[in-house]
């Protein structure tokens, strides 16, 4: 089978978000690959272990890119691409991504493509389905459980919390969500070995691209952190004094009742 | 690191000689494949030991072997052994990475540590074809764990002076082994164990143990103090058969393989304690922050960043030296062929090279623990003291490593002894330099070092080498022989020793960064060694003064004291701004950070 995993590389969860001059300070932060996109890697390599094939993951960033998808050949993935659009494109948005990344897969014969139903950081949950769409094949997001069974494929997919299960044929787009899997730590083996595996670069010249085909379809008016949480009431008084005055903030002050 | 042209740098020299910081490795050097073995340590650490370290700590030591197993399936128990005996054979960066990363673990690290360290090692180095083929393998996956037995209730550091002794069998076929080994770390659950006794009460000599051979047995786990996830227990032989082809290395050999484990034990020591300070420094600054007293988080009061701020420029001072070494031995290994790899004598003489780099980063590194945990309950105030907080069992975990691995008295005193042996045996130009120095000590001008960032600190660490260098020089002239007994005075020079090896290493590092990134980006590095050096030549000019006030006396002493003072003068800065200055940016990430 012929499995391309799409990763992305994001903000490590625990670090603290900066803003300075209106754009995030990346000075010093550490960076992984999308917990969401490592389901998908985790899932492809399990799928390849049992099907046979061969794993691609694929990144569209900058050079630094390099060392999440060396993580996820250290994981088991047999190839990565990192499509480096560092020089070419100052402010992209998923439109970019999808479109860099469906030109590349175009040709491909890619039977099952994985995503991460969305990345912590942008949150948009768009290139997966975009690239589908581009590539003129169906998609399925939020799965949770996935059977391949030559080229028919039983999924099962997160709805809001309840579970739906969806029949399908390869080829196939999935995004996972939490709950696919859990994803194996690169082992030290691993890690050696994906020294000696295959790492290709590409730039957009490469796809025939130029960077009008894929100029940003929005654009960032503004970033600004969540506002500050503000301390707790603690209520007084008599139990059924509270709970009226609960029952009247609600209503008058949170406005949710 | 020095490449592969480059002379490499012989052990003890740096405090007759300088280098350049290009020589030197700093954790600035990593790469990336070093940095996701770190990182996969790490998510070991957190995601399957950290969740059970309350059941490790009542000694469910079944958990502790499945977990070592876990860590073998990684590969973390196989980074110093040979590729061709199931290993990996790592660069030594990686395997000190995984040491130190491990120590996020409390007394479970110790567990790794004692397999992996100086329970494997004496096979890895010093063991035959057959026994490596024979036990690696299983080492190496988890399969077999493995222990080492040195200690007896009688002999500490008088290793020595076991009492175990080993007789062979009439039928030539057996050794006979009969004794007690104390406080042996896995022996709960270790299979091999590695034993030193005495051939006919004489010849000590290290044997391959396993736990099945008839007459090998443990005694109760031992109520510790601290690291109470490791397993503690004596060993006992009582008629215990080994058989022949069990023994280790040559009879009567068995010294060299005890010193040499004992120079890798304290040299993985050194890497572990920074692990576990880092560990315990992020725990309270984060604690530090959240706890508020007079409506200010106690991270805002300046007594609090006075701490935060030795606290972080001590654990920079100790990473800096550990890594240092690691690169050193990393410099030294990478150079010798397959066939010495193999034969495991000239790793030892690579690692016996570096004994007093091993001796100093042990009792450095180890007191810079304790001193971090022991600030840390303090920042916990009463919460500290209660034992739902992890900074309590770091505080009791700590305590050990002042003690095991030669204690950091007999690690002090080592220090002065190992110089005065390679002055000796030619191998040092010490005594020469000393001579010299004396002379220009007389001739010497005051200095004023210049304002370019680290000039002060290469003034104090230059003139820091310089008063070791006299205090050694003066107390061999002195004493002669008889030094050995004037152990407070090598004490001394250990500590002076210790703070000029810690200073050069800070420099380095920092100048280091400087080259790659620029002095804006090596701000916090550059405060952390300003502090570092001007608190630790405090001390060398403190300890220089006892000893010389202790050796000498009358007109020669008013001399010798006035060559200090030319020595120590210099314009102190002004650390309490430079603490305050250096604890804001560890107080926003809330963990150890340069």
């Amino acid at each position: 089978m012929n499995i391309f995993v799409l990763l992305k590389r994001t903000f490590d969860t625990e670090e603290k978000i900066v803003i300075s001059n209106g754009s995030i300070v990346e000075d010093g932060a550490e960076f992984i690959i999308n917990p969401y996109d490592e389901y998908a890697v985790e899932e492809a390599i399990q799928i390849r272990d049992s099907q046979g094939g061969e794993v691609t993951v694929v990144s569209v960033g900058g050079e630094e890119a390099e060392k999440q998808l060396r993580t996820a050949l250290a994981m088991g993935a047999d190839k990565a691409v990192l499509i480096n659009i560092e020089d070419d494109i100052e402010n992209g948005d998923q439109f970019t991504t999808s479109k860099i990344l469906a030109e590349f897969l175009q040709g491909k014969e890619a039977d099952l493509i994985l995503a991460g139903n969305v990345a912590i950081d942008g949150g948009s949950g768009q290139v997966g389905p975009r690239v589908a769409d581009l590539l003129d094949i169906p998609y399925i997001t939020t799965i949770t459980n996935i059977t391949v069974d030559g080229t028919s494929v039983k999924i099962v997919r997160d709805v809001e919390g309840d579970s739906e299960t969806i029949e399908a044929a390869l080829p196939l787009l999935v995004t996972a969500q939490q709950g696919l899997n859990e994803p194996r730590y690169p082992s030290l083996p691993g890690i050696m070995k994906a020294k000696k595996k295959p790492l290709e670069e590409l730039e957009l010249d490469d796809l025939d691209l130029d960077e009008d085909d894929v100029e940003a379809k929005t654009k960032t008016i503004e970033i600004f952190l969540p506002p500050k949480k503000e301390a707790g009431k603690v209520l007084e008084g008599e139990l059924d004094v509270q709970v009226k005055e609960l029952v009247s903030l609600l209503h008058s002050e949170a406005k949710v009742i | 690191m020095a490449n592969q042209t480059e002379k490499l740098v012989k052990g003890g020299s740096f405090i007759i000689e300088d280098i350049s910081y290009e020589q030197v490795f700093t954790p600035e050097d990593y790469n990336d494949e070093q940095k996701m073995i770190a990182k996969t340590t790490e998510d070991f650490v957190e995601n399957e030991v950290v969740p059970q370290i309350e059941h490790l700590e009542n000694h469910e030591f079944d958990r502790t072997v499945k977990l070592l197993k876990k860590a073998g399936d990684l590969g973390l128990l196989g980074a110093d052994v040979p590729e061709e005996y199931g290993g990996l054979n790592l660069d030594k960066v990686s395997s000190a990475l995984i040491t130190e990363k491990m120590a996020r673990a409390g007394g479970f690290s110790l567990s790794h540590g004692a397999h992996v360290g100086i329970g494997s090692l004496p096979i890895v180095l010093f063991g035959n074809e057959e026994q490596k083929q024979k036990y690696l393998p299983a080492l190496a996956s988890g399969e077999k764990l493995a222990a080492y037995c040195l200690t007896e209730p009688g002999s500490g550091s008088d290793a020595l002076g076991a009492k175990t002794s080993a007789k062979l069998n009439a039928e030539g076929t057996h050794y006979v082994l009969n004794g007690e080994k104390q406080w042996i770390t896995n022996a709960g659950f270790a299979d091999v164990f590695v034993v030193y006794a005495k051939i006919d009460g004489e010849q000590f000599t290290a044997f391959i143990v396993e736990r099945d051979f008839p007459g090998v047995s443990t005694g109760a786990e031992e109520k510790k103090m601290g690291i109470k996830s490791s397993s503690t227990r004596t060993v006992i032989l009582e008629d215990a058969q080994v058989p022949v082809e069990n023994l280790l290395g040559d009879p009567g050999k068995g010294h060299v393989i005890a010193f040499n484990i004992l120079n890798i034990g304290r040299y993985k020591l050194g890497v572990g304690v920074v692990g576990g300070s880092k560990q315990a420094f992020g725990l309270t600054v984060k604690y530090a922050n959240q706890r508020q007293q007079f409506k200010t988080s106690i991270s805002q009061f300046n007594l609090t960043k006075e701490k935060i701020g030795t606290m972080a420029s001590k654990i920079y001072a100790a990473e800096s030296s550990v890594y240092r070494t690691v690169g050193l031995f990393e410099d030294r290994m990478s150079q010798l062929s397959a066939e010495e790899v193999k034969n495991g004598k000239a790793v030892a003489d690579s690692v016996a090279e570096y004994a007093i780099e091993c001796s100093l980063n042990k009792f450095f590194a180890s007191e810079v623990l304790d001193y971090v945990v022991d600030e840390g309950v303090q920042i916990h105030g009463g919460y500290g003291f209660m034992q739902e907080y992890e900074i309590e069992r770091a505080y009791r975990d700590s305590r050990i490593n002042r003690i095991f691995e030669g204690t950091n008295e007999i690690n002090r005193l080592l220090v002065p002894g190992t110089y005065l042996r390679k002055a000796l045996k030619g191998e040092l130009p010490l005594f020469q330099k000393a001579q010299a120095l004396q002379e220009e000590i007389m001739m010497m001008m005051p200095e004023e070092p210049g304002d370019e960032p680290l000039a002060q600190e290469k003034y104090l660490v230059s003139n820091a080498k310089k008063i070791g260098l006299l205090a050694t020089g003066l107390a061999a002239q002195k004493y002669g022989k008889a030094l050995e007994k004037e152990q407070e005075i090598l004490s001394n020079i250990a500590d002076i020793v210790s703070n000029a090896y810690a200073m050069e290493s800070v420099i380095l590092r920092t100048e280091k960064a400087i080259a790659k990134d620029g002095v804006e980006k090596s701000k916090q590095k550059l405060l952390y060694t300003q502090i570092y050096c001007q608190e630790a030549f405090n001390e060398i000019e403190q300890h220089a003064k006892e000893t010389l006030v202790a050796t000498e006396q009358g007109d020669t002493l008013r001399m010798l004291i006035s060559s200090l003072r030319k020595l120590t003068r210099h314009n102190p800065i002004n650390v309490i701004a430079k603490k305050r200055e250096a604890s804001d940016k560890l107080i926003d990430a809330e963990r150890f950070v340069v």
